[in-house]
């Protein structure tokens, strides 16, 4: 399809490592398809700049699919660009036009540390689900699944929480970094089940605790988060995450 | 000719009757005491299904683990794109599920090349899935009484399939990373993000540790343990395009290859039947369709070679729906290797759709007819999102157009029932090993497998060989231990080294050509012949000529890629050899040579039936083959019939 494609302007952060203080490149591509992915857009580029001599643009991805959550651009000002309900790997050329001009910038969070280019380290996320995002289970025998009642709509609203996809676009999109889309999720998730009940107060306090000290910001209930997440995972949950946290530091003893 | 092995190899398979060899095995096994346990430190690469389960159940035993991945986190595991489901034989439907039955069709699905003890097991321990999953709060699908729901996938008569709308993986996967964040929290796990295992360290012949490289700054690192367990995934991206992640790769598997382990059934490939076409060359990856949709989709092509009309203008009676025709028994839910070879019989015919006629429909039309749009929407509404977002085509207004596509390897590192390979101390789980699928994997039975493994394996496994290893450890200036670390680093200087002019992904795809083409869906011997001389040509190429920006100092993703494709350029050729050792058809193995008249896989079970283990004699020189044999003594040796 050469000469049929789209010439951009890519205007691309650059940083060698954490320590480099880092910048935009100014980078010409042709023959862009609209059939190409966003990220396969980057893969010509990334070519084009081994033939040159220069290094890659380094950015973060695996699945492509819109579900592990790997990748994390910053595009035009808005994470994962334009499109609801996309992430960045399953956001496509044709979105854009001929002569467009497309800023690509990392996540921009203090408790997110830019690794090189567009990549950063999400590695708070994990000290917070590390911290109580799970069901105090061991693996053994426990009983029959379907001794378990769910009612189908609690079930569905778990699941709805549940699809977050941990990549941080909510973080990235709120302007004080709050996490609390990210956090709420989870608690949610497992509140809205009989086998989350159990810990519920606990697990709204230590998460919370551990997002705060990782330097994530508080939320000021503008959400952005909600615009920005690829997953659709809903601002109600934060009322719920809130609803739980004010319970728990009521009524249980942790909260005292 | 193949240089073959004396001995046959022993999969020391418990005695007993094949219901109570699980039981069997599990009351010979030694125990490390409660005390004991934290004196031992097991090492898990990989923290996919898996090893995210082996990992968190082996330290809720009590065993210090260190667990390892190359994602920045182990919730991105590959696992995590699984779309479908998971299979259990828990009969909830009512509809004649039982254990039995499960072992049955996944041996059958298999095309009788898996070791019966282990699928056995697999169906023993499937229920178990379920009850550890629901615990952990993974919000399965579920009926309006609050109970779980089920559906059909191929290869089986029965509704044995539990499901997360269309992201079982994701679920299953996070409730496993949440039991593993969980022992993260306690301090019994230390998580290793964006390490890739670079080497295994043998010491007197047993598995004592590996040798990592830290992806964000290129530093080196050994780290030793009383046992590696190994649970890193498959090999499809030697096809370059797949459905894998991109990250997908075979280095683990083949740096322990290398160091002595067997690696089974290599050109054991799954092509799945229900993929988004190709449209163009700048194409990294293909996308999964999930098989949930044969559910409700029904395939055709047109009846008149080269009708290039809209499918809307195609009217009733000129649409072939040709898996209905030739397999009224199964129809659409045919096993995947029967689907995908059906495909492309068509589109060879010339009766293939779209621009590039290398595709057929998956029509929804009837089943919006009869259940509604929005039931549809609700079953596999992710999945029509993301089809409309690759292909901005609506699958609600004109059918999907799909095409088979490199997808799941059923080969991996030879094990014995325990899970344990050949060298002592490694123990392979999950999609990285060969053990369970045969020659063909039916859906929803790979989710089940890394969970079985990892979760009610592994966790009685390892403690016997530790019972048996003793407790001593290794220190890091163990002689053995420093070379792997010099040979792992010397391996890293050299592809920097090469400064030629050939793009890394270049010479990926140009892998992934020769696979595909003379590798792929259809086989023959003179083109494996070629594909191995086309092989050792690239991997000339490589090193003579590949281009590798940046240092190794550094966050350098084009090394990263250069040191897989590496290894990617060695495994090909054992693939291409096992592929050509093989003359028989078998599962997702189709050799031309061997066909029924109506063009069906043919089996040599006299001369065949077993499992290859492959042993390393170093590069480009002739493999060894060691042979397991197979018996069948529950399921009869018979003729896969899916008519
Ligand atoms: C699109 C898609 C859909 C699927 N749908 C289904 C389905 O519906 N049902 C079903 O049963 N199966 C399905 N499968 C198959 C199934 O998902 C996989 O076979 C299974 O999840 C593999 O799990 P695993 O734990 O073995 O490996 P993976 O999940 O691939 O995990 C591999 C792990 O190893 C790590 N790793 C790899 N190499 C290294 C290295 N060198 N160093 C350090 N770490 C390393 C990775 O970081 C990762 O943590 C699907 C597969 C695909 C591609
Ligand atoms: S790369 Fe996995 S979500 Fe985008």
């Amino acid at each position: 399809m050469s000469g049929q494609g789209m010439e951009l302007k890519l205007q691309i952060w650059r940083q060698a490592n954490a320590e480099d203080k880092g910048r935009f490149h100014i980078y010409h591509l042709s023959d862009v398809s609209p059939h190409m992915s966003f990220l396969e857009m980057l893969d010509v580029l990334n070519e084009q700049l081994i033939t040159l001599g220069e290094e890659p643009v380094a950015f973060d991805h695996d699945c492509r699919e819109g579900i592990c959550g790997m990748c994390s651009l910053m595009i035009n000002g808005q994470a994962h660009g334009p499109d609801k309900e996309t992430t960045t790997c399953q956001l496509h050329m044709r979105r854009f036009s001929d002569g467009d001009t497309i800023v690509i910038e990392p996540w921009r969070a203090k408790a997110f540390p830019v690794i090189r280019d567009l990549v950063v380290d999400r590695g708070s996320f994990d000290r917070i689900m590390s911290k109580g995002g799970f069901v105090s289970v061991n693996t053994g025998n426990p009983a029959d699944a379907n001794t378990i009642l769910v009612p189908k709509q609690d079930a569905d609203r778990a699941m709805d929480a549940a699809a977050c996809i941990g990549c941080g676009a909510c973080v990235a999109a709120c302007k004080n970094a709050s996490a609390l889309l990210f956090v709420s999720a989870k608690v949610s998730q497992l509140s809205l089940l009989p086998q989350g009940k159990p810990e519920k107060a606990q697990r709204v306090l230590n998460m919370v605790a551990q997002m705060d000290e990782e330097g994530f910001g508080s939320c000021t209930n503008t959400s952005e988060c909600e615009a920005a997440c690829p997953a659709g995972i809903s601002v109600s949950n934060i009322a719920r995450l809130n609803r739980d946290y004010m319970c728990a530091m009521l009524c249980s003893e942790e909260g005292m | 000719m193949v240089q073959v092995a004396e001995a046959t190899l022993d999969g020391r398979i418990p005695d007993g009757p094949i219901e109570q060899k699980w039981d069997n095995r599990k009351s010979e096994l030694k125990l490390v005491s409660p005390n004991n346990k934290r004196k031992y430190e097991v090492i898990v690469v990989g923290t996919g299904l898996a090893g995210a389960s082996a990992a968190a159940s082996l330290a809720e035993l009590g065993y210090n683990v260190k667990a390892f991945c190359f994602q920045d986190s182990p919730r991105r595991a590959h696992s995590i794109a699984a779309q479908g489901g998971i299979n259990a034989a828990k009969n909830y439907p009512n509809d004649g599920d039982s254990i039995w039955r499960l072992f049955y069709d996944t041996v059958k699905g298999g095309d009788y090349r898996a070791r019966e003890a282990n699928v056995y097991r697999l169906s023993q321990v499937s229920g178990s899935i379920i009850d550890q999953c629901v615990a952990q709060g993974v919000p399965f699908a579920r009926e309006y009484g609050g109970l779980l729901a089920n559906r059909t996938f191929g290869g089986a008569q029965v509704s044995r399939t539990f499901y997360a709308r269309g992201q079982t993986g994701q679920q299953l996967l996070l409730g496993a990373y949440s039991a593993l964040m969980r022992q993260v929290g306690s301090g019994k796990v230390k998580m290793y993000p964006r390490q890739e295992m670079v080497d295994l360290i043998k010491v007197d012949g047993v598995a004592r540790g590996i040798v990592t490289r830290d992806l964000t700054n290129g530093k080196f690192e050994t780290h030793t343990a009383h046992a590696v367990v190994l649970c890193t995934g498959g090999y499809g991206n030697v096809f370059y395009l797949s459905t894998n992640a991109k990250g997908c790769n075979v280095t683990a598997a083949w740096r322990c290859h290398k160091r002595g382990a067997l690696f089974a059934n290599p050109c054991y490939t799954q092509i799945h039947p229900t993929c988004i076409p190709v449209s163009g060359d700048y194409q990294s990856k293909l996308t999964l369709m999930s098989e949930s949709l044969r559910n409700d989709g029904r395939v055709w092509v047109p009846k008149a070679e080269g009708d290039a009309r809209r499918a809307a203008d195609i009217p009733e009676g000129e649409r072939d729906y040709y898996l209905e025709r030739r397999y009224p028994a199964f129809g659409n839910m045919v096993p995947r290797d029967v689907a995908s070879r059906a495909a492309k019989e068509r589109c060879d015919a010339g009766f293939g759709v779209g621009a590039t006629q290398q595709a057929v429909f998956l029509d929804f039309k009837h089943a919006i007819a009869r259940d509604g749009e929005a039931t549809i929407r609700a079953k596999y509404g992710n999945l029509f999102h993301m089809y409309h977002k690759i292909t901005d085509e609506d699958p609600y207004q004109v059918p999907m157009r799909i095409y088979p596509a490199v997808h799941y390897t059923m080969g991996g590192l030879w094990v014995d029932y325990n899970l344990q390979s050949n060298v002592p101390g490694l123990f392979v789980l999950g999609e990285a090993n060969f053990s369970d699928h045969g020659a063909n994997r039916l859906g929803a039975s790979a989710l089940m497998q890394g969970l079985a493994d990892g979760y009610f394996v592994i966790p009685y496994t390892v403690g016997d060989h530790m019972a048996r290893h003793g407790q001593e450890k290794v220190s890091n200036d163990h002689p053995e231990v420093r070379a792997s670390l010099e040979e792992a680093q010397g391996r890293v200087s050299k592809i920097l080294g090469v400064a030629g002019f050939r793009s890394v992904d270049s010479i990926h795809r140009e892998l992934g050509q020769i696979m595909w083409n003379k590798v792929g869906m259809s086989r023959t011997a003179g083109g494996l012949k070629s594909a191995a001389e086309d092989i050792q040509a690239l991997r000339e190429v490589f090193w003579n000529d590949v281009k590798v920006m940046g240092t190794g100092e550094s966050f350098n993703q084009n090394l990263e890629h250069a040191g897989r494709v590496a290894d990617f350029l060695e495994f090909a050729e054992l693939f291409a050899i096992d592929a050509l050792h093989r003359e028989e058809s078998c599962g997702g193995h189709f050799r031309d040579e061997h066909q029924t008249d109506d063009n069906e896989a043919r089996r040599d079970d006299e001369n065949f039936c077993y499992a290859a283990g492959w042993e390393f004699q170093g590069v480009g020189n002739e493999p060894v083959l060691h042979k397991e044999p197979l018996d069948f003594n529950e399921v009869p040796l018979t003729t896969r019939s899916y008519k």
